[in-house]
């Protein structure tokens, strides 16, 4: 690891411009990617601003059906807490299947939104479920939040603050592991939502994405076997040493039918 | 049986240190004035080095030296040798040995390769200057399948045409010809033995120092062998003369095979240290680790077996292409000749047996020994092919195996490859194997899987391994250049306990507890009373390590041999003392008796008496420490019967090992639970071979797999509950009757996997690791 200077604000307003003042900064939540990185000296930030010491970020809230989580909430937080359990069960469990109890430990549901994983849940999670990011600067919708490959739409000093997730119906989200990461080789989420059948897809293609053609087949008619019937187009599939592209389209129908099987 | 002699499941002595964090690494230990070493190491698969500027990483931050290969080239350090010449067919002599410089010389062979070292004040300030060493390559293209490495367009080594190491022959091929034009069947199979990278939990590291004083360098080094590291870097690389070095090799985190070898990162530091006048020490990281521990495996074989109408082998024939990376490791060409090819016969009575093999570089890591080190491969090789005869004659797979089985009054056999088998009774592992395994009761569990969309699958492996390693002659007679006998020194203290020292190397096998339970046994002394030393050259004797599941077989026997000179001297003692002729002396359970008398002293008495001698045998020398050097008589065979059940979702190929059976023959067992927990680590290592496991380099040599973010280690919920069991045909040549327990679960397990999965999935070819992707594709064209 290179060295770096270290700062801990205690606001917003302190973090955005202790990250002003850097040469080449970094915001750091639970800092499960970034630290890994910089260890193996493949990034070197002039400056760390840990976001950990601001208390507005932290916490979990529901209120008239919705789940708002603070950005730097552990996934151990929410896999643990009540309120999330009773309002979006599915959402609990999927933060309590990430990576491993060190990583849910630390890791952060900001920290992995802005990450953007092309194989993350929580990408997944606020797809599905038709969340909104608060910023520090504005909501962003889920659907225009994820933009591609580790890209969102947030700008260089834009902070993560909250997510708010809609409960929806039912929902169910089912990973099939990477066998080394554990990462989600694919990852399927499916929601009833009030606006209709949500899905989403992480880490077959390059970036979290909606399942349109099964949102459409579910919507007709939610059952398993309606999922047999759609075509998962294979074009823009992740082909790497673990899977290759029709693997992984297999992989979305049938994590999609044990989804759906699962929403009840 | 005492509670903690010869058989009893006492707990580990060593456990208390390790489970309580007070082990004491090679990384453990500081030193005043120590510094820090990183590895400047080629990015490159292959290139030519056009030159190298140090001038930057000099000049950093807290620099002490950046030293290059010619100046260690400068100072005569020697290259790193491969112990074990392998001639080859049509009379050739030796193996074609490139020399492997320890920095490198003009050329870059694999990602990884050691260009230069920086020695700096801290771990930081020398990686950080070691990215400043400006070295000029000309990248070369790289050779890099071990299919297609011979005669490829590329050549390696100019020592080394058409990047071939040996062409080595073993058996009759006549015989096997002949064999085959009368065969009623003939099965072929090809198959693929992975590629393995080792995952040591400790990374490999050493401390080097060198007292200006007395001249003395002392080398903590993470070695499973470290008299045989000595004895390299002093005969070999000429580092320092071996009366002045000491190596210690302190508690090792895991070896597997891979901290046998003689490293480039321990001959340069023990050379630095003194170049530079401070300490060095050296910890790889877990990248390193990766890119240049020495992996295992690589065969590319064609197996061809010929039968009889009745399922009996008459010949087999093998071909086999064994990588060996980019340089000759410590041992590497013995393992895919000697270590492999000479188990073919397996369990078998098949009467012809023909195997060549090509060994051949590649711009990989170097390849060497790892657990079970050509035995996994040989096994693996056979039981496939067993199993492949046994679905295309439609001959059930246990019973083509009882057919063909060395029966128990066969012995000992001399196998066609070289081996004499001792002793063994391989179908009582097999019956109690298939009963505990509840095969009867397969084909309704079968059914019941196919009721709920899974397909099932049951595959077996009988294997056989030598173990025991080796008779020095036979070893020196087939091209090794070491002796492989073991060493013991037992020294009773004037006060009744024991130091028990060996030249062998606990690093996870329990030697500080089973060698203390074979004293105790022995000799009657408590085992609280025992200490057993092991790993450093100026405490124990000179002895050769562990490795080749040796270490009871050959090490226990000198300590046998040692404690019967014990008993030889404390019998003369006590017939003085007890006023009795020495033949009226008995001996049992560490108390010497007068025959049909109640005179009795206990060997506590014996000792003080010894070092405290005021009454005492004329001409009988003070003190109670005797030494004994064993060499064994022939290796060792343990064998079994393993069963391997397994449940799969045809949808996603996600495979369930939903019973897993073994039944091993080790002959004597000092401690039953040490021996368990050694059956299910292997077996872990052998499902994460067949199942999870498998290092890949792209075609540009660089390594795909170098993290565990992709290299896929077996976890706990990979495994199922073992169900282990036990025969026993004692060995007749050595005074325990054990034979070694340290591999066979790596050994035994692949084929048993690759047979379940198979069997379940329309017994087609799936290679290893049987990922789920392969096992849903094989599903797929099942269909």
């Amino acid at each position: 690891m290179y060295g770096f200077d270290y700062h801990r604000p205690g606001s917003v307003a302190d973090a955005t411009s202790a990250l002003g003042g850097a040469d080449d900064g970094k915001y750091l939540a639970g800092g499960q990617t970034l630290l890994a990185t910089m260890k193996q000296r493949l990034a070197a930030p002039s400056d760390l601003v840990d976001l950990g010491g601001i208390a507005d970020l932290k916490g979990i809230s529901v209120s008239g059906g919705t789940v708002t989580i603070g950005a730097t909430t552990t996934h151990a937080e929410v896999a643990a807490s009540a309120d999330v359990q009773g309002a979006i069960p599915s959402l609990a469990a999927l933060a309590g299947d990430i990576g491993d109890r060190q990583v849910r430990n630390a890791g952060t549901i900001g920290g992995s939104l802005a990450n953007n994983d092309p194989a993350a849940d929580y990408p997944a999670a606020i797809l599905a479920l038709g969340a909104t990011v608060t910023t520090n600067k504005r909501e962003i919708a889920a659907d225009d939040f994820i933009k591609g490959l580790f890209e969102t739409a947030l700008e260089e000093d834009e902070i993560i603050t909250s997510v708010s997730f809609p409960a929806p119906t039912s929902g169910a989200y089912m990973k099939f592991k990477q066998p080394a990461s554990r990462f989600a080789l694919v990852g399927v989420y499916v929601a009833k939502t009030a606006d209709g059948v949500r899905v989403a897809v992480t880490g077959a293609t390059s970036h979290a994405h909606r399942g349109p053609r099964l949102e459409a087949a579910l919507n007709e008619n939610f059952s398993a076997s309606a999922v047999d019937g759609v075509e998962i187009p294979v074009d823009h599939m992740n082909v790497d040493i673990h899977a290759g592209a029709e693997y992984r389209a297999n992989l979305v129908k049938v994590m999609a039918k044990r989804a759906v099987e699962a929403c009840g | 049986m005492s509670e903690t002699g010869i058989g009893a499941a006492v707990r580990r002595k060593e456990d208390q240190r390790f489970l309580t964090g007070n082990g004491n690494y090679t990384d453990d230990i500081n030193v005043f004035g120590q510094t820090y070493a990183a590895f400047v190491r080629s990015p490159h698969a292959h290139a030519k080095i056009n030159g190298i500027n140090t001038s930057a990483a000099a000049a950093a931050d807290g620099v002490v030296a950046v030293l290059t290969g010619e100046e260690l080239a400068a100072d005569g350090v020697g290259p790193l040798i491969c112990g074990w010449n392998i001639a080859g067919k049509n009379g050739v002599e030796a193996h074609n040995s490139p020399v492997h410089h320890a920095l490198a010389m003009g050329k870059v062979n694999y990602v990884g390769d050691h260009v230069a070292l920086v020695v700096a004040e801290t771990q930081g300030q020398a990686d950080s200057a070691a990215e400043m060493v400006e070295v000029d390559y000309e990248e070369l293209p790289a050779v890099v399948g071990t299919g297609s490495a011979l005669n490829h367009t590329t050549t390696i080594h100019e020592e080394a045409p058409a990047n071939m190491c040996y062409d080595w022959e073993i058996g009759d091929s006549a015989a096997t010809d002949a064999a085959f034009a009368s065969a009623a069947h003939v099965t072929t199979v090809e198959v693929v033995n992975n590629r393995l990278i080792p995952n040591a939990m400790e990374p490999r590291a050493c401390l080097a120092q060198y007292n200006q004083g007395t001249g003395d360098w002392t080398l903590h080094v993470t070695s499973q062998n470290p008299h045989v590291h000595r004895l390299v870097m002093s005969a070999f690389n000429g580092v320092a003369p071996e009366h002045k070095l000491r190596v210690i090799a302190p508690d090792v985190g895991g070896g597997f095979g891979s901290k046998i070898f003689i490293y480039a990162e321990e001959v340069v530091c023990t050379w630095a240290t003194r170049k530079v006048g401070r300490p060095i020490k050296w910890t790889a990281k877990r990248s390193e680790s990766f890119l240049s521990d020495a992996h295992g495996r690589d065969h590319v074989s064609k197996a061809e077996l010929a039968l009889d109408a009745d399922g009996k082998f008459l010949a087999l024939r093998v071909n086999t292409k064994a990588n060996l990376g980019a340089y000759l490791s410590t041992f590497a060409s013995a393992v895919p000749t000697y270590m492999y090819a000479t188990l073919l016969a397996g369990t078998y009575t098949t009467p012809a047996i023909y195997c060549d093999v090509q060994g051949v570089f590649t711009n990989t890591a170097p390849v060497d020994a790892y657990r079970g080190a050509g035995r996994p491969e040989a096994t693996y090789l056979l039981e496939r092919t067993v199993e492949t005869a046994a679905r295309e004659m439609n001959i059930d797979p246990a019973e083509i195996r009882r057919r063909n089985f060395i029966q128990p009054d066969a012995f000992p056999y001399q196998t066609p490859v070289v081996h004499q088998y001792d002793i063994g009774d391989y179908g009582a592992s097999l019956e109690k194997a298939c009963e505990m395994a509840d095969v009867g009761g397969f084909a309704a569990r079968r059914s019941d899987s196919e009721s709920r969309g899974k397909r099932r699958g049951l595959g077996y492996s009988s294997y056989i391994e030598a173990c025991g390693i080796a008779p020095s002659a036979a070893v020196g007679a087939l091209g090794g250049g070491v002796g492989l006998w073991e060493s013991a020194d037992i020294r009773f203290n004037a006060t009744g306990s024991v130091t028990v020292m060996t030249g062998t190397h606990n690093h996870g096998q329990g030697h500080e507890t089973a060698f203390a339970q074979v004293v105790s046994d022995k000799l009657g002394v408590p085992i609280e009373n025992i200490e057993v030393v092991e790993g450093d050259t100026d405490k124990g004797p000179f002895g050769m390590g562990t490795y080749g599941s040796r270490s009871i077989a050959v090490g226990g026997s000198a300590i046998v041999k040692a404690a019967d000179k014990i008993i030889e001297k404390g019998k003369k003692i006590a017939a003085h003392c007890l006023e009795a002729a020495e033949d009226d002396i008995e001996y049992d359970g560490g108390n010497f008796t007068v025959a049909g008398t109640d005179k009795v002293m206990n060997i506590a008495e014996i000792a003080f008496t010894a070092y405290v001698p005021h009454n005492y045998p004329e001409g009988v020398e003070p003190g109670l420490h005797e030494q004994a050097f064993y060499d064994p008589l022939n290796f060792s065979f343990p064998a079994g019967v393993h069963i391997c059940e397994v449940e799969v979702d045809p949808t996603t190929g996600e495979t369930e090992i939903v019973n897993y059976t073994a039944v091993d023959d080790f002959g004597t067992i000092i401690n039953p639970m040490i021996v368990e927990g050694q059956v299910h680590g292997g077996i872990g290592q052998g499902v994460g071979q067949a199942m999870l496991e498998g290092a890949n380099y792209d075609d540009n040599g660089q390594l795909v797999t170098g993290s565990y973010m992709d290299y896929t280690m077996p976890r706990a919920d990979n495994l199922p509950n073992f169900n282990v069991g036990t025969t026993s045909t004692p060995s007749p040549l050595n005074p325990l009757g054990v034979k070694g327990a340290g591999e066979a679960g790596a050994i035994a397990s692949p084929p048993a996997v690759i047979n379940a999965i198979t069997d379940a999935c329309g017994g087609a070819m799936i290679d290893m690791p049987a990922t789920q992707e392969k096992v849903w594709l094989a599903c797929q064209a099942a269909e």
